[in-house]
């Protein structure tokens, strides 16, 4: 068992995900299938390979740093769930 | 009318024999008569449809896809249609914009139909992880169309609209394209403008076509390619018309058959519809090599951990506070995203969220996502080693032709690796497309897939068009009602 129920409930809190008992168990059981199967990685000896994060060569992509027309803010705030028509409202945080 | 390729259809309109509200007509009856068997459309747009054909016979024009009726998968964003990536965190959600593909085809004079059905957020191998409707396969009644863009495979190889958009992070269009018996391409990381496509793993995603026949994915690809200064990730690089490619004879041509992609689960039926076309490659003059890439083994591995672990960060963009699903119960702003998150997004869709956080939280980020990204490495300089013998890579797209839904959807470990042949070419960023090569005793489609070095999308639509030319299977359509 490389993975148990307690690293599944820290790993779900830092993802701001809430499981259930019922999801829990199951996706204990079913991560730890596929992290048993992914440790197949470790037959490789990687010690001098660079890693690749990305399949292109470009390095960083820049643009003039000109203002540009963006979004108006009736646009941006139609999709809320919740907005007051200035900025997006969300429940107290202090 | 809605049996035509995009070719044809434009030649009858060039020569004004047809308008573009006939075809809209046609392909709307068409899709009346066989959408309760396909479930392919989430959202169908029948009054946008008709009135944008009429204003395209009203203007008239000669733009490569002006007055051709289309369908997109979901995941892309369209400033009036829904857009719901298969989930319900999403729906109802109506982007402010329009993606840059999405714009690309308007401006080449296309006619959107309207949004297809996806896994949720493009994770999964059957689109049985769509939220609303589970799509199925036009050749076969409960049977998959394959994933995560199954209702664009389903809905062009059931001739519900002339062509359509996919995403392809894995698999994703080759796949349903093998398994309903129709193109799709997967062109390089890069060459298509990934602005306003909802992100899933972005070292991964590509967006492409699928199409009834080659010619029509190269036209496809004519009007998508190309550099968007709105995608940083897009590459600066001249497009070429694709459909000079389509060239008769292969001369001079190197295709590589990696052994590795003949190995052990590979379905017999499978094995000798890809050699029989592999034969007919040959026929039309191409040289057949043995080639090797043998770290085909660890890719299923790197990829369940390096795609999960950007969709773990593209997907924390969901909390209930400017787009999607929230629960408006919650009273503080922890317990909003938790709750909001926990009760929009679907079990894949988690699954693949820890996965991912676990593989880049502290004391675990080396033995995972860095370990797979070195491994990855591994396998891009495989393919650089490969394309040395040759031009082509050809092989099978999937392990067996499509199987019944619900058949493998209690195993997710068992799906992932039915992923084995396609996911290389993400993570190498090259380009790849799957092209029909035979049909099983039972009737159901089998692609071929083939894979060239980045930039060569032109080498892979030649091979596939030889391909089409000589086995005709681009004439051969399902029995629908």
């Amino acid at each position: 068992m490389k993975i148990d129920k307690e690293n599944v409930k820290r790993v779900a809190r830092l993802a701001r995900l809430e499981l259930s008992d019922e999801e829990t168990a199951t996706m204990t059981r079913q991560l730890d299938t596929i992290l048993q199967y992914v440790a197949k990685l470790d037959e490789l000896d990687t010690s001098d390979v660079a890693v690749t994060t990305h399949p292109q060569d470009a390095v960083n992509t820049f643009r003039p740093d000109e203002t540009q027309p963006s979004l108006p803010r009736d646009k941006a705030l139609a999709a809320s769930p919740l907005q007051n028509g200035e900025a997006f409202v969300v429940p107290r945080v202090i | 009318m809605y049996t035509m390729t995009i070719a044809q259809a434009r030649e009858k309109l060039a020569r004004g024999e047809i308008s573009s509200v006939e075809l809209v007509q046609s392909v709307l009856a068409r899709i009346d008569a066989v959408e309760d068997r396909t479930k392919a459309y989430l959202a169908l747009d029948r009054e946008g449809a008709l009135a944008a054909a009429e204003e395209a016979d009203r203007k008239g024009g000669d733009s490569p896809l002006h007055g051709i009726p289309l369908s997109v998968k979901d995941v892309f964003c369209t400033k009036n249609l829904p857009t719901t990536c298969g989930s319900k965190m999403l729906a109802g959600f109506i982007p402010p914009y329009d993606a840059t593909v999405i714009e690309r085809l308007s401006d080449a004079g296309a006619i959107m139909l309207g949004k297809v059905a996806m896994d949720e957020f493009a994770m999964g191998s059957t689109s049985e992880n769509c939220a609303f409707q589970v799509p199925e396969n036009p050749w076969k009644p409960g049977y998959v169309t394959g994933g995560s863009s199954g209702g664009s495979a389903a809905a062009v190889a059931a001739e519900e609209c002339f062509a359509s958009l996919g995403s392809d992070t894995g698999g994703s269009i080759r796949q349903p394209a093998s398994l309903c018996g129709i193109v799709g391409m997967k062109p390089t990381y890069g060459r298509v403008s990934r602005y306003g496509l909802v992100a899933f793993a972005s070292s991964l995603d590509q967006v492409g076509p699928l199409t009834k026949d080659v010619r029509d994915c190269a036209l496809m690809m004519n009007v998508i390619a190309g550099h968007d200064p709105r995608d940083s990730t897009s590459i600066v690089r001249d497009v070429p018309d694709y459909t000079t490619m389509l060239t008769e004879g292969l001369q001079g041509m190197r295709i590589g058959v990696p052994r590795e992609y003949f190995g052990h689960g590979l379905d017999p039926e499978v094995d000798r519809a890809v050699r029989d076309g592999i034969a007919m490659l040959a026929d039309a003059g191409a040289e057949i090599v043995d080639v090797t890439l043998p770290h085909t083994e660890y890719c299923v591995a790197v990829y369940y951990l390096i795609a999960p672990a950007e969709a773990s960060s593209n997907l924390s963009r969901f909390d209930g506070v400017r787009f999607g699903h929230r629960d408006m119960d919650a009273d503080s702003l922890i317990d909003m995203y938790r709750s909001s998150r926990s009760q929009g997004f679907g079990d894949e869709v988690k699954r693949r969220i820890l996965i991912g956080t676990y593989a880049l939280s502290a004391g675990y980020y080396d033995a995972y996502y860095k370990k797979a990204s070195q491994v990855r490495t591994l396998i891009r300089d495989d393919f650089t080693r490969a394309f040395e013998q040759c031009d082509l890579l050809v092989s099978p797209v999937t392990p067996t032709p499509a199987w019944k839904i619900g058949e493998k959807s209690d195993d997710p470990l068992a799906l992932y690796l039915s992923d084995i042949l396609t996911i290389s070419a993400n993570l190498a960023g090259i380009p790849a497309l799957s092209v029909p090569c035979g049909i099983s005793q039972n009737g159901l489609p089998i692609g071929m897939q083939m894979q060239a070095a980045h930039f060569n999308e032109g080498i892979l639509l030649k091979a596939a068009w030889n391909l089409e030319m000589q086995n005709g299977l681009n004439l051969k359509k399902p029995t629908l009602p």
